[in-house]
């Protein structure tokens, strides 16, 4: 088990550095400078020595190689940069936001997983019920519901017109703040985990073993709690971990929507900004959470289940 | 027969979205762009404007049948360019072998570490917004599915007799791969970049939300859904209509999807719906 776990986590880091490499790559080829955008009013041009002093202090005036070298060798000292709008460092910036982030994550996967599972479930158990109708019609279309649209709605009746609820923010950090966008983005993974739940139990019941648990005389019940719900909890489980390596990605449109502080919207803005350093640290970091977060997910699934390590 | 239900719902609405594109000059009540009219800003729903209109006084409605043409040509064309990247690199990976795959598992492994919407966001703020920046943004995200299908399915096909045949035969690789495993392979691709145009518009929509995508004034649901956010107090009605038009263009997608592989592949058939 525990040459697993070190193999796996090695995994990740060549998948780390070229992630790293890429995201390189990909904005050293960005058109128009941070120091253009910033100085120009789009109608003159900039005057040419202010632009040459401002390259020359974000270190922009090196050729490429160059910067690659001194990127790679910050990187391999946790150093992100630092950004070009607000000259501190990256990880600080990150740091500042990450726990808004990590909260709302937590919080739409509560939501989900408190809904989901129960109603996959029943809908397994009962299938072709109105409740199993309901929850795969509710399923399908949580999978093709824009998520900030639904945010929209909910804040408009909400927050807007019943008043019970703030709008946007993250206000004093108290729950209330945390609701709405925490619904709306746990829809999607709401959605997809009824369905993956139902789908897995409806497996677990037609295997032999349940059949055998019926004929030894179990009720219902019992089968049930000792042999459908062990099972089917191994693809539960593996579904919520996958699922939440995936919702940070998701979030970026809903922090922004409800003007949440996490490091979604801090994303945006810089893009919209062009502070190219602040791009690069938080989209790195966004992989490497979803990496950390699948290779837990493996290390957990090989603890449940021990023919996953033989491979 | 629920299998032929999908089908035919998602074939409904992804036909009625293509309709509503296809005729949007003949449809609309209005240019979606010039016929602003301060004077008949945030009207709500009645005869003449059957969606209401915004806070520039034009049609929502007419806005929504143009917004289609935009959302059909992310979806097609991304898609498109997705499945020929998926296709080209999973089918010779899994044919040639050796390097080449570990280079494109490689390369595939990576693409699936980054989550799409953030690989589309590095995308457009290095090649700015537009239609054509988001055209390449989103065939440069979701290929990598494609690719492990087509990978997998083309190294099952490879040890056949038909293929070994034609090799015997002295076909050249590229013909082997176009005229003896494409066509066999076409099935799950084609339930992917269906699927995957769902996913696309949806990607579209928000990219345009967050400013990065469509820009103003041109008629794209998800920017349509930035404008409604500033007045949704006043004028629900601009949020709304818009939404339901992506959700319902999504759905029509991913039944389509759906369906097509319960007819396809009915190994994979997912139980009911």
């Amino acid at each position: 088990m525990l040459r697993f776990t070190i193999r796996r986590v090695l995994q990740i880091i060549p998948t780390i550095v070229v992630v790293a490499l890429l995201i390189f790559v990909i904005f050293s080829v960005v058109p128009g400078s941070f120091a253009t955008s910033l100085l120009s009013d789009g109608k003159t041009t900039p005057d040419p020595q202010l632009m040459a002093r401002l390259n020359e202090q974000l270190g922009l005036d090196k050729p490429v190689h160059q910067r690659f070298i001194t990127y790679v060798g910050d990187l391999a000292q946790l150093d992100l940069g630092t950004s070009f709008r607000t000259r501190r460092p990256v990880l600080e910036l990150i740091n500042e936001r990450i726990w808004a982030s990590l909260q709302l994550a937590v919080a739409a996967m509560i939501f989900a997983v408190v809904v989901a599972v129960p109603l996959g479930f029943l809908a397994a158990l009962r299938p072709g019920s109105i409740l199993d109708t309901v929850t795969m019609v509710g399923a399908v279309s949580g999978l093709s519901l824009p998520q900030f649209w639904l945010g929209l709605l909910l804040m408009y009746v909400f927050a807007l017109q019943l008043n019970w609820l703030p709008s946007f923010g993250y206000g004093d950090g108290s729950l209330r703040n945390l609701i709405l966008p925490a619904i709306t983005l746990g829809v999607t993974p709401l959605a997809l985990l009824a369905r993956t739940t139902r789908a897995g139990v409806l497996d677990v019941l037609n295997g032999d073993f349940v059949r055998t648990a019926h004929a030894k005389g179990l009720s219902e019940a019992q089968v049930v709690r000792r042999h459908v719900a062990r099972n089917a909890l191994v693809l539960i489980i593996t579904t919520v971990g996958l699922l939440f390596g995936s919702l940070i990605g998701q979030a970026v449109v809903i922090e922004k929507l409800f003007a949440w502080p996490g490091i979604g919207s801090l994303l945006v803005d810089s893009v919209a900004m062009r502070d190219i350093p602040v791009v690069q640290g938080t989209i790195l970091v966004i992989v490497v959470w979803f990496l950390v977060i699948n290779t837990a997910v493996d290390i957990v699934y090989a603890l449940v289940d021990p023919r996953i390590k033989q491979e | 027969m629920k299998l032929g239900f999908n089908l035919i719902l998602g074939g409904a609405l992804t036909a009625l979205v293509i309709l509503a594109g296809l005729l949007a000059p003949w449809l609309a009540h209005f240019d979606p762009v010039l016929d602003a009219d301060l004077m008949s800003a945030e009207l709500p729903p009645d005869s003449t404007f059957w969606f209401g209109t915004d806070a520039q006084g034009r049609d929502v409605y007419s806005r929504i049948l143009y917004g289609a043409q935009i959302s059909l040509t992310v979806g097609i064309v991304s898609q498109i360019i997705n499945t020929i990247i998926g296709v080209a690199l999973g089918m010779s990976a899994a044919y040639w072998g050796g390097w080449w795959d570990d280079l494109v598992n490689g390369l595939t492994n990576v693409m699936l570490a980054i989550p799409s919407l953030i690989f589309a966001l590095a995308v457009m703020a290095v090649l700015g917004p537009g239609l054509v920046s988001l055209l390449i943004a989103l065939g440069l995200t979701n290929w990598s599915w494609t690719c492990r299908i087509a990978r997998s399915s083309t190294l099952s096909l490879k040890s056949l007799g038909y293929v070994q045949a034609a090799q015997t035969l002295g076909y050249s690789d590229p013909r082997i791969m176009f005229t003896q495993i494409l066509p066999n392979i076409m099935g799950p691709v084609l339930v992917m970049a269906t699927l995957g145009m769902g996913s696309a518009v949806l990607s579209e929509a928000a990219l345009s939300f967050l400013g990065l995508g469509i820009q103003p004034p041109f008629p794209s649901w998800g920017s349509m859904l930035t404008d409604a956010r500033q007045m949704i107090q006043i004028a629900p009605w601009t949020a709304i209509f818009p939404g339901m038009a992506i959700f319902f263009a999504v759905l029509g997608f991913n039944l389509l999807g759906d369906g097509l592989r319960d007819m396809l592949d009915p190994h994979m058939r997912t139980r009911k719906l």
